[in-house]
């Protein structure tokens, strides 16, 4: 078992005709990844190594049963192709752009709210579910299956601490990089409920960094919801501390937004906080032996 | 991008959101110049990307002429919490009646923005939230919805009858102006109301939101007035996201996050990094060269630590990047190169087999950022 991609996901890729787009798509299907379709607008009919293209994400849908998408397409036009595969009634959106504006995603997150459609990223490295599928840019050399259920605010910390728990001999159930842009998809939250009610994850791990309050709700939703065990990271206790220009932020989130704050919120609800990637495999050994 | 308070003043004068007179000066002698025109007095205000300026001595009521030189010299000459300052606002003095708070907020948690207001101004606005909460109003913006006139209502609701309307009408203008400019955050502390009854932006914070500049082209020529270290500008030249920091091992990885790891176990270690600087994805001995040219452009650096994970960019192919990069840069400093990841064991038989003299090839990472600690004690 897997949460959001697995046996059953049949991938579309909107952009799939660019560089990085045909790149990461057949990465995907080499690893086993089905991948079933790809949009880009006016090349309908053409095909990349044997996967048809379609003009819109409803046509791709209505021929292949496509139920996934992964988004490269660029940032101007990105927003918009979320919104297209939401309308064909795609359930998973991964996208991977970066640099999409933020007022298109406050546009974006709003709408899909009406929706069946979860979003993952924007600006993220994608979603794996090590063994079943690979929807992203995640290297799945690193990921092995298991019982770990892992989501992240950034994408190298995931490669590296993956690496180190499959070094270990601890696999994955799914991991899942969230992107770190201010309007996003699913979060910590939605990633930790899903992880606990997966029967077949049984510990979980959340990384986070410096900036918002993500850390803090999280720790909030930990202490009333989840059962499983929950070790985290934090990235960013010598990082320079940010020149902050209005003070409406930190009205909002009533947080300094530091790791320090953050890390003492994940502690005091019974989380354990690695102080160095190394150490959450370290952790996670110990308590999936102890 | 934060801009500078009269840029943003700017805006809200195309906006049409009332603003006093003011002029940007960048010599003692145009500071009082402006306060002459003023009628003898102004206000200097240093400009800086920073808030704080109240309360750190940036700004300064001047009762003449040669008071607004003599403020505009100092603020230009000690620059304002280690900023340099190249240039300060003088404006008219304002009869004032009263003070408030307004801004508006692209907000994290809920992915839509917020409006707020308060009618007490002119105090510390954070600690006012912290402390009566209740006396800020807070209204949710569905960005789908946009501002609507019952939100206007609910937030003037806060102010005396007299302000309301005037307060209404910059609100209004406030919302347009960040939607339209791609704002993530317009603040104004305080909004004030004058004697004679008008409502008067006395302040501007505007945030513009980086991955919407290249839609405005006039916002993103702003980008080049903002003082920048000349390091950090050849590493922004060469895409490389550079940070300047106080201690004295250089730091080199690839992923934000990662990089922010890094400076923490090298804390852990007990020593300092001297600087932040994410290579992004991919890892070419071009990327590696600057990198290093930067890092050892600053006096400060003992040793360098470049912290590679190998995923989708292969450790064989960053092996021979940094080799060939120290062909063409002269490493002045021990290089300590953590390779790890993908083709890992490949890249470390590279560099083995090199033999580089002032490279130290270690496997982990806790190990790596030890031995950077300890060669950056030795060499102190």
């Amino acid at each position: 078992m897997s949460v959001l991609v697995g046996a059953d996901t049949k991938l579309l890729v909107q952009g799939m005709t660019g560089k990085e787009g045909t790149f990461h798509t057949l990465r995907n299907r080499a690893y086993g990844t089905d991948v079933v379709a790809g949009v880009t607008p006016g090349k309908g009919g053409q095909d990349v190594e044997g996967i048809p293209v379609f003009d819109t994400v409803a046509e791709a849908v209505d021929a292949t049963g496509a139920n996934t998408s992964m988004i490269f397409v660029g940032p101007r036009f990105a927003a918009e192709a979320i919104l297209e595969a939401a309308d064909a009634r795609i359930g998973l959106v991964v996208c991977i752009t970066e640099g999409i504006a933020a007022r298109d995603m406050a546009e974006v997150h709003a709408y899909l709210e009406g929706t069946a459609t979860t979003l993952v990223g924007p600006n993220c490295p994608g979603v794996i579910s090590p063994g079943l599928a690979n929807v992203g840019i995640i290297p799945g050399e690193v990921c092995a299956p298991g019982r770990v259920g892992f989501v992240s605010r950034s994408g190298t910390l995931v490669y590296q601490i993956v690496y180190e728990l499959t070094s270990r001999g601890i696999g994955q159930s799914t991991c899942i990089g969230m992107g770190g842009d201010p309007v996003h998809g699913i979060g910590f939250i939605e990633s930790l409920a899903l992880f606990e009610g997966d029967p077949d994850t049984e510990l979980m791990i959340m990384t986070g960094e410096i900036g918002g309050d993500d850390e803090e709700r999280a720790a909030s939703y930990i202490a009333e919801r989840v059962a499983k065990p929950v070790v985290a990271y934090i990235a960013g206790f010598e990082a320079p501390v940010g020149k902050r220009m209005g003070h409406a932020g930190a009205i909002v989130t009533g947080s300094t937004g530091t790791a320090a704050a953050k890390a003492e919120a994940l502690e005091s609800v019974g989380v354990q906080v690695a102080r160095t990637p190394s150490q959450v495999a370290r952790l996670v050994a110990d308590r999936l032996t102890g | 991008m934060d801009l500078y308070e009269h840029m943003g003043k700017d805006l809200f004068r195309v906006q049409g959101i009332p603003t006093p007179a003011g002029r940007v000066c960048r010599t003692p002698q145009e500071a009082a110049d402006a306060a002459r025109t003023f009628g003898g007095s102004a206000v200097v205000k240093v400009q800086v990307q920073i808030g704080g300026r109240g309360k750190g001595g940036g700004v300064e009521l001047c009762r003449s002429p040669d008071g607004a030189a003599a403020a505009a010299e100092r603020m230009l000459r000690d620059g304002f919490m280690g900023h340099v300052v190249d240039r300060v606002l003088a404006e008219e003095l304002l009869p004032i009646a009263q003070e408030f708070y307004t801004s508006i907020v692209l907000e994290r948690t809920t992915g839509g923005y917020l409006a707020m207001m308060t009618a007490e101004g002119g105090v510390d606005i954070e600690a006012l939230a912290r402390e009566r909460p209740e006396t800020i109003r807070r209204v949710q913006i569905d960005p789908l919805l946009r501002l609507r006139t019952y939100h206007v209502r609910e937030l003037t609701g806060a102010l005396p009858v007299a302000a309301r309307e005037g307060a209404a009408d910059v609100v209004r203008k406030l919302f347009e102006l960040l939607w339209e400019r791609d704002a993530t955050l317009v603040e104004v502390n305080p909004l004030v109301l004058l004697d004679d009854g008008r409502v008067v932006a006395l302040d501007a914070k505007v945030t513009v939101d980086d991955n919407a500049l290249p839609r405005h082209p006039d916002l993103a020529a702003l980008a080049q007035e903002f003082p920048i270290d000349p390091v950090e500008k050849r590493a922004k030249d060469a895409g490389l996201q550079y940070v300047k920091l106080e201690g004295e091992v250089g730091i080199i990885g690839n992923g934000a996050g990662l990089v922010m790891a890094t400076l923490d176990i090298v804390a852990r270690a007990g020593a300092r990094a001297a600087n932040f600087l994410d290579i992004g994805g991919g890892a070419s001995a071009d990327t590696m060269a600057t990198s290093l040219e930067v890092i050892l452009s600053d006096p400060a650096v003992r040793c360098v630590f470049v912290n590679i994970f190998g995923g989708i960019t292969r450790c064989d192919v960053v092996a021979n990047g940094v080799l060939e990069a120290l062909t063409r840069v002269d490493a002045t400093v021990p290089l300590v190169l953590r390779l790890d990841g993908t083709n890992a064991e490949e890249g470390r038989r590279i560099i083995d087999e090199a033999r580089h003299p002032m490279i130290v090839s270690v496997p982990t990472m806790d190990e790596a950022a030890a031995e950077a600690a300890r060669l950056s004690r030795e060499a102190a």
